[in-house]
């Protein structure tokens, strides 16, 4: 950065206002220029990066599905103001009318799929009423509760309509509610899961751990390496440089297999130790938390390494020396006086590392078996196996809460521009 | 050979951290010194058969490699792979290096803001990317095109050429430009003729990050490719998903071919760049 206030004309007092305004003129083309270069790759990003991840959050909260399908039962119960009461008649006709048309138009299952996500073992009794309903002329019927209630007698309970009505809530926090294990009732309490029926906040606490295990991991494997590469010469540096950067150049999904190769269970490790005779059996050492762990120390490592080893270059050694030659031994030197200089680089290291873990897929997704699974994983099982894309979406932004909560970290101690490769 | 005065504590300490740093930069290879004799098994399976630890030729075949150039499915892939690698890093490469010269501007407002932006893709996990793309394509309807795919692997490639070609600026004298123009070129000109050259290394180095990025990307592909869009790496995924077999570890081999030549020309380029003073390391 030049200083430019040095030599700004603007501030020479001789200076008339004409010149001054060129100045100012020449700077706002520089800054207009700049933005310009800028501007295309950021619209690039903004359509079709940021916008796509904006609409995701939105997803998460905003589901009309069932407001699409049943619009005017959806709004007459917008209406019902005592929900200990049931509803009014001119409800059971409206919803008589509207389930016979999903019916026909064979949307009467994904109506009362989404009713039942909302509020369990009712969907059962929509698709049962929808099927009946079909046979039966609406026009003719006078009493449409007495006919809904011949059908199946919990329409005579308020309940199943306070699911119909809070699942017609186009806006809802219900997703957020289920990804942190809370139930939102349709009357809108919040009630926490009981622990034996949680499943994402296990899973999330799960993540945390194994992506701290995994940053702790590469510090003490990846610090004595930048350490001692640091202290050699250059030209055997970037020899032994090649043990850490070809690993990082090399296909994830190549080093998976590799992994998954190694750990099998008539992988090389347990072929090694069965024929040393060190074991009997094959270990179990592959599909669970510990594989997962493994495979990304190992694919994680080099994140690690090259920042430390890239701060460590700049630590001048002979702080360490003057503070042995005042009395201090290697060890206290080391923790007192070097250790410090290197917290840069060891602080870049870790956020990163961190950062791509709690957000990993691929690894453990092939190695973790069922209690290898991370968030991640729980994200692409429900967009892609239970089509449930709000609660995915709700995941997905509990996540990426965190990965930017982390990455604003990372800006204010490490900068984002700073990031080596 | 080790100093005489040195303490029996400083000996220990000095073997201990060699045989230390020797043990993780062999856990660091072991994976791929593993893949590529295991990819010359005769047998179909993941494993050292006696044979071959007795190294009898017998034991050794191409055969995977043969099935590999000649299985359909393989063939496919690779074709994808090179085709949506190339055109995405052209993006990427083309958008990025404008952005970078734009955002090395000392002039240039909001440049923390901007930045943090423009390295987000590398940041952001790669399932929240999918799922959001896949929502967004899904509404435009563009799920399954070859553009959605080109889109989305060339912006996780930009924050590489951002970074390197930044990192080429950061040591460009500037005065070159004022001398340039100074002389009667326009703008254009000058970019060609003076800042292009010189960021050449930057340039290069970000586009091959980028098309490894795109090589390598598998979640997006998951999510947002048709059948007939498999890439290599999609192809491994599923393979090693559902039928284990030794053709993977025969794409794997070559992809590790790959990666060291792309490995080699990228430090021969930092080296060039270095020697001329260019690349800003520190």
């Amino acid at each position: 950065m030049q200083n430019t206030t040095a030599n700004d004309p603007a501030n020479h007092l001789s200076l008339n206002a004409e010149h001054s305004l060129k100045y100012h003129q020449a700077i706002r083309r520089e800054k207009t220029k700049a933005l310009m270069l800028v501007l295309p790759l950021l619209f690039f990003l903004i359509v079709f990066f940021i916008t796509p991840i904006g609409y995701m959050l939105y997803r998460s909260f905003y589901n009309p599905t069932v407001a699409n399908l049943a619009p005017k039962t959806t709004e007459i119960l917008g209406h019902w103001q005592d929900l200990s009461k049931l509803p009014s008649e001119e409800s059971y006709k409206t919803l008589s009318y509207e389930l016979k048309q999903l019916q026909k138009t064979r949307l009467s299952g994904k109506f009362a799929e989404e009713v039942n996500r909302r509020l369990p073992r009712t969907g059962s009794v929509i698709k049962k009423t929808a099927r009946k309903i079909k046979k039966i002329e609406l026009d003719k019927v006078e009493n449409y509760q007495q006919l809904l209630l011949s059908i199946d007698e919990k329409w005579g309970k308020p309940e199943i309509w306070t699911g119909i009505r809070a699942a017609g809530d186009k806006f809802t926090i219900n997703y957020y509610a289920n990804a942190l294990d809370y139930k939102l009732e349709p009357s809108g309490k919040l009630v926490k899961q009981p622990e034996e029926m949680q499943v994402y906040l296990p899973i999330l606490q799960r993540t945390f751990m194994i992506a701290l295990i995994i940053t702790v991991l590469t510090f003490l494997l990846g610090y004595p390496v930048a350490y001692y590469l640091s202290l050699i010469p250059l030209k055997k540096a970037s020899v032994l440089l090649i043990f850490v950067l070809l690993p990082f150049w090399t296909s994830l999904l190549v080093r998976t297999t590799a992994w998954i190769a190694i750990l099998q269970s008539n992988g090389v490790v347990n072929q090694t130790l069965l024929s040393l005779h060190i074991i009997d059996k094959p270990l179990d050492i592959i599909y669970n938390q510990f594989s997962t762990v493994l495979a990304m120390t190992h694919i994680l490592l080099p994140f690690m390494i090259l920042p430390l080893y890239s701060v460590m270059k700049g630590i001048d050694p002979s702080y360490v020396r003057a503070s042995q030659s005042l009395g201090a031994n290697p060890f206290k030197a080391f923790i007192q006086v070097y250790f410090p200089l290197s917290l840069p680089g060891l602080s870049a290291g870790a956020l990163l590392v961190f950062i791509i873990a709690i957000g990993y897929y691929i690894t453990p997704a092939l190695l973790g078996g069922v209690d290898g699974q991370l968030i991640s994983n729980l994200v692409a099982h429900h967009m892609r196996s239970t089509n449930n894309w709000e609660l995915a979406a709700a995941l997905g932004s509990v996540l990426l809460i965190l990965i930017i909560a982390l990455y604003w970290i990372y800006d204010r101690l490490v900068g984002a521009s700073n990031i080596k490769l | 050979m080790l100093p005489a005065y040195y303490s029996p504590i400083r000996r220990v300490w000095y073997y201990a951290l060699r045989g230390i740093v020797a043990l993780v930069l062999l856990f660091l290879i072991f994976p791929i010194l593993v893949t590529i004799p295991l990819s010359f098994n005769v047998e179909p399976f993941f494993t050292f058969t006696e044979g071959m630890l007795k190294l009898d030729p017998e034991a050794y075949s191409t055969k995977w490699y043969v099935e590999f150039f000649l299985d359909q499915k393989w063939n496919i892939a690779l074709k994808n792979s090179f085709y949506f690698a190339f055109m995405s890093t052209i993006l990427a490469t083309v958008l990025g290096t404008v952005a970078a010269v734009g955002l090395a501007s000392d002039r240039m407002p909001f440049k923390p803001l901007i930045t943090a932006i423009l390295i987000s893709p590398m940041i952001v996990p790669l399932v929240i990317i999918a799922a959001g793309m896949y929502f967004f394509y899904s509404a435009i309807d563009i799920v399954g095109s070859d553009i959605a795919i080109i889109f989305a692997h060339a912006i996780l490639g930009t924050p590489f050429v951002v970074i390197t070609v930044t990192a080429t600026l950061a040591g460009f004298d500037k005065s070159l430009l004022r001398a340039s123009s100074s002389l009667g070129a326009n703008p254009v000109t000058t970019f060609f003729h003076i800042t292009f050259p010189l960021i050449r290394p930057g340039v290069i180095s970000g586009a091959l990050f980028a098309f490894v990025t795109s090589f390598d990307e598998v979640v997006l592909i998951i999510f947002l490719a048709d059948p007939d869009q498999r890439t290599i790496p999609r192809q491994m995924f599923s393979g090693l998903r559902e039928q284990i077999n030794p053709t993977i570890l025969a794409a794997a081999s070559l992809l590790i071919l790959i990666s060291i030549l792309l490995l080699f020309s990228i430090e021969i380029l930092r080296r060039r760049s270095e020697s001329k003073g260019m690349f800003n390391n520190e």
